[in-house]
């Protein structure tokens, strides 16, 4: 009976929680769909009548999004490959083979995941500037390429489940290391893989603060920059700047859903060990 | 999954035998660092780098137009004893690191323990309470602005309709932290993910054992799930503190430091001296400034923690 009454509240708890964490996408959702005059009624509707869908093509042709798009879907597929493949071959090198002053580097790995970005982001933006990248995106896709350490440590981790009697068994059959990475260990991590690429398209979507460091011109701007610019020139339009919202958030949310469990799982993995 | 991943930390050194074999041996040693060499660059050019270029700046003067000009611990004067928009900037970053790591903390545990109590639709639950964790950003910070609206706001219209007249929240300078905190708990699925799966890490055996002793909810609750979970708890605040002081583009988006610098944050005010004004020397004391503050409150949580933090091996070593 008691026991009943619990499972009962934690149930409505739970659905109330659920109902609290959907409402604003729902309202932004809701908003985006709406006819100007509707926006500011009160009581607010949850329902849009009449459902306005060319907000959408409205919102996003007063400021060239399309452009943005591009440009953003750039630096995410270039991270995304950078990532993936530098992060991999740095974790196999620490996982599978043996070299001097490796146990020292990983150590460096670990440590430099402590290190907050702030106090590098001038120096970077002085290299940039010396490389005449300013205002380029290499500079929201070449840091990807570098292994990141939080990366790093989550692939090796990764590797380091798989048996290294199979790494012993090809190279008697007379596979190279380069072959057992390849034909071996990326196969057999593919989960792991899917976490580091799916987590640099969400940070390399998202990123804001380098984007506004790094470019100016209007023209190689990224969903982020086109988005904040249009606050500014239509600023109370909110029906056509939830639409606009709405459009640039829904990559990740497809991503999300496609592939939520490794998601979850880099979280778990990058989370309980950082 | 977790427990061997922590147990694998330390790099094995199983010994193999075709490592016996000289030419063999120097050739992986010459592989392994080719093939970590990306992390070496990547580390030397994006961070290593750096943070001596930024070291040597926060000794000088410049305004990127000229050259630097060395002017020893003036910045660090400035910064500590002149300019006093540092220490607001930091108490204003500390009032929302104070008021919003608690309540992640709190809500991320209570949200993980009711979804860790055998309830349908685990997954879900999880996904919903997950989905804002991936959605930070710009959009977000448009969201929230229009929610905080006075007037129009889905916040004041849900409080009018209980009958409360709800404050300017963003243009208030009492309302506008806790607003950032309010919106900064929208995101709360992102520790409560990794709170869950450590939940779902402790043996059984253990709440099993203290119901036959007949200990209640808030018994165990004490004395096993708290316990259990203090490691992932400790790592959370030490999380909780770096982001907090790295928190910089919704204020930028949202009240750009406003009303009278009420939410001006650390952070906005370093993009400031270093991008809008080009104090770029300034700026990289500031930097410094806020890498030590973040350092030296991670080393006082982690002293603090042989008080609270529980870690297995105790037990096995008594």
């Amino acid at each position: 009976m008691n026991r009943r009454l619990v499972t009962s509240l934690i149930y409505f708890l739970l659905v109330l929680g659920a109902v609290v964490v959907l409402t604003p996408l729902a309202w932004m959702i809701s908003t985006s769909l709406k006819e100007e005059g509707q926006v500011f009624l009160f009581p607010p509707r949850l329902i849009p009548d009449p459902v306005v869908w060319r907000n959408y093509p409205e919102a996003l042709t007063v400021l060239p999004f399309k452009i943005y798009f591009q440009n953003s879907a750039i630096v995410s597929l270039s991270a995304i490959v950078g990532a993936v493949l530098s992060s991999s071959l740095v974790a196999f090198s620490f996982a599978r083979l043996r070299w001097q002053g490796r146990d020292w580097m990983f150590l460096l790995v670990l440590a430099t995941m402590m290190l907050p970005g702030q106090v590098t982001i001038i120096p970077q933006f002085l290299i940039f500037r010396s490389l005449g990248w300013l205002d380029t995106l290499l500079p929201l896709i070449v840091p990807y390429w570098g292994a990141g350490a939080f990366f790093v440590f989550l692939l090796r981790q990764f590797f380091m489940t798989i048996p290294g009697e199979l790494d012993d068994a090809a190279l008697i059959d007379g596979c190279s290391h380069l072959g057992i990475y390849w034909r071996i260990i990326l196969p057999l991590s593919k989960p792991a893989l899917a976490a580091v690429a799916i987590f640099t398209f969400q940070w390399s979507w998202n990123d804001f603060f380098h984007a506004l460091v790094f470019l100016s011109s209007r023209e190689n701007w990224t969903v982020a920059l086109g988005l904040a610019a249009y606050r500014n020139t239509f600023g109370t339009t909110w029906n056509l700047l939830m639409a606009a919202s709405v459009a640039s958030i829904l990559p990740l949310v497809l991503v999300f859903f496609f592939a939520q469990r490794y998601f979850i799982q880099g979280v778990v993995f990058t989370g309980l060990k950082g | 999954m977790n427990n061997s991943a922590i147990g694998q930390t330390l790099p094995s050194s199983k010994p193999r035998a075709h490592q016996q074999s000289s030419p063999m041996r120097r050739r992986e040693n010459l592989l392994g660092w080719l093939l970590a060499s990306p992390f070496l660059i990547g580390f030397t050019v994006f961070t290593a780098g750096p943070m001596l270029v930024s070291l040597f700046l926060s000794f000088a003067d410049w305004n990127l137009l000229s050259s630097p000009q060395f002017i020893g611990l003036a910045n660090y004067q400035e910064m500590l004893f002149a300019d006093k928009l540092v220490g607001h900037s930091l108490k204003v970053t500390l009032y929302f690191a104070l008021g919003s790591i608690p309540l992640h903390i709190i809500l991320g545990l209570a949200i993980a323990m009711m979804l860790n109590t055998s309830v349908k639709g685990l997954s879900f639950f999880r996904t919903i309470y997950y989905l804002p964790a991936i959605l930070s950003g710009v959009a977000v910070a448009m969201l929230w602005r229009w929610i905080f609206s006075p007037d129009f706001g889905l916040l004041n219209a849900g409080l009018a309709m209980v009958g409360i007249e709800g404050p300017n929240w963003l243009m208030s300078r009492q309302w506008v932290i806790p607003s950032f905190i309010l919106m900064s708990l929208w995101g709360v699925g992102g520790s409560m993910v990794i709170y869950l799966a450590s939940l779902q890490g402790i043996p059984t055996s253990l709440y099993e054992a203290a119901t036959i002793d007949g200990a209640g909810w808030w018994a165990q609750t004490r004395h096993i799930t708290l316990p259990m979970m203090s490691p992932v708890i400790l790592f959370q605040l030490i999380i909780g503190i770096i982001q907090a002081f790295r928190f910089f583009e919704a204020a930028y988006i949202m009240t750009d430091g406003g009303p009278a610098n009420a939410s001006l944050f650390f952070m906005l005010y370093l993009y400031r001296q270093a991008f809008q004004y080009f104090n770029m020397g300034y700026a990289s004391a500031l930097a410094w400034l806020l890498f030590f503050i973040v350092l030296i409150l991670s080393l006082l949580v982690l002293r603090s923690s042989p008080a609270w933090v529980y870690y297995e091996t105790e037990l096995k070593g008594r």
